[in-house]
């Protein structure tokens, strides 16, 4: 029977869904160790050969799994990847497509510390909106962590540098070992209990071991529950735990959690400086404002001229004013004029001496004139008034009629 | 408020808000004035508060402990 022939593309194929249709091989776990660590930088992919003491296996985990990884990896590593095994067509190679890489001998711990995440996750705690502020000047600051340890001398240091205007408030715990997590938890009590306004709640680096405790799931819960703002600051840079989660802010180390807490004082002074130099410009500018307003009114006829523009509009007001007055008693006069005239005229008309010329007279005694008998008696002495003189006359007799 | 008991971050917090007056176009000068007076007084209050400031530490334990 004569051999069929296949091209090599066709034989990787034909290879790679022999191995796809596999169902031990579609979800596997490998232990090994780590070797030839890559990580593509344009990608994100990470490639890395996982061997034992007589074998060796290619392997890739893409990226959306590589982000996903809570703890770093690198050559030389016992771990446990688990993925599905499939061909790579092109260099006719078999290689574990990785979805997950826990370190080996750690496995259980791994597991432990991935479900206290989840499980704290899932029930809201790790929320961005539970977040509390960060003080931008505290005045007293809270440091959980172990009184002889190397972080609390680094968190001191950083804050007299920077800030020393802080007080500290140093609660001592027990960081490592089976009873730190109560310690911390007690220690952070009284943190919260005191007049501190911020808590940095950490230690040094060490073993995954020796962190362990800051995964203790009842110390998130205490960590989540603080009044006050929480800073976690857990070992070194790549060390991720539960407490970093449900703090308010994680700091990638001691010293760095003190960095985060407080404003620098050289930075600080700059600043006073700089406001002393703006305060100063700032009041040079209104000064300068005034002063070009000032000018600007100064520079109107009034203060420029001031003889022409007040004294001159007002005397053209007196001006016309006079001239009113005099118009207003011309008429005045006038009408006053013809109006005597015309009583004079009315005067002439009613004049007695016209009727005295006609031989009328008046008779007047006491020089008042009389119209009555009645106002007489024999004897008195009267005068007539005749229109060019008077006549004197005694009464003789007086005939009433 | 005397300078007793006046804290590093109200006097911070104070001239912020004195830059911020000043800045303004509508501010007679008896008020830019008394505002810069005010502002300078506190830059050296904030300075001098921070150059002089000493570290404390106090040591808090539990009556367990």
């Amino acid at each position: 029977m004569p051999l069929s022939v296949v091209t090599v593309k066709q034989l990787n194929l034909y290879v790679k869904s022999l191995l796809e249709g596999n169902q031990r091989l579609a979800y596997i776990s490998i232990s090994g160790e780590t070797s030839n660590f890559k990580r593509h930088f344009a990608s994100g992919h990470i490639y890395f050969t996982l061997k034992d003491d007589t074998a060796s296996l290619k392997c890739v985990m893409f990226r959306d799994y590589a982000s996903r990884l809570s703890i770093p990896f690198s050559d030389g590593m016992k771990v446990i990847c688990t993925g599905r095994i499939s061909v790579y067509e092109r260099d006719g190679v078999y290689q574990l497509y990785a979805e997950n890489i826990v370190p080996d001998g750690e496995g259980d711990l791994m597991a432990q510390f991935e479900k206290t995440k989840a499980k704290l996750e899932s029930e809201g705690l790790f929320d961005p909106s539970l977040k509390k502020p960060i003080p931008s000047f505290p005045k007293k600051i809270a440091v959980v962590t172990s009184e002889t340890g190397a972080a609390v001398k680094d968190i001191l240091t950083v804050l007299n540098r920077r800030y020393p205007l802080c007080e500290v408030l140093l609660c001592p715990a027990t960081v490592q070992g089976e009873n730190a997590a109560e310690s911390l938890c007690q220690a952070l009590s009284l943190a919260d209990s005191s007049d501190a306004d911020l808590i940095i709640i950490g230690r040094g680096g060490g073993s995954t071991e020796d962190l362990w405790c800051f995964n203790d799931e009842t110390l998130a819960r205490k960590v989540s529950l603080v009044n006050k703002p929480v800073i976690s600051a857990v070992g070194h840079e790549t060390d991720f735990t539960i407490c970093d989660f449900v703090a308010d802010l994680r700091a990638p180390t001691p010293s760095a959690a003190a960095e985060l807490a407080v404003p620098d004082k050289e930075e600080l002074l700059l600043g006073f400086a700089e406001i002393s130099r703006s305060l100063l410009m700032c009041v040079s500018n209104v000064v300068a404002r005034k002063e070009n307003a000032l000018s600007s009114v100064t520079s109107l006829g009034v203060f420029y001229d001031p003889e022409r523009t007040l004294c001159e509009k007002r005397s053209l007001l007196v001006d016309s004013l006079a001239e009113k007055i005099r118009m207003q008693t011309e008429k005045i006069f006038l009408k006053k004029e013809s109006s005597f005239s015309a009583l004079a005229a009315n005067v002439e008309s009613i004049s007695p001496m016209k009727t005295m010329l006609r031989g009328f007279s008046v008779a007047e005694k006491d020089s008042k004139s009389i119209n009555s008998v009645e106002q007489l008696t024999v004897g008195d002495e009267i005068s007539l008034r005749f229109y060019n003189g008077k006549a004197k006359c005694n009464v003789e007799k007086i005939i009433k009629e | 408020m005397s300078d007793k008991d006046l804290s590093f971050e109200n006097a911070y917090a104070k001239l912020e808000e004195i830059a911020q007056k000043l800045n303004s176009n509508d501010i007679s000068l008896d008020q830019a004035i008394a505002l810069y007076e005010e502002g300078m007084k506190l830059t050296k209050f904030c300075t001098e508060t921070l150059e002089n400031a000493k570290q404390r530490i106090e040591v808090l334990k539990s009556v367990k402990n």
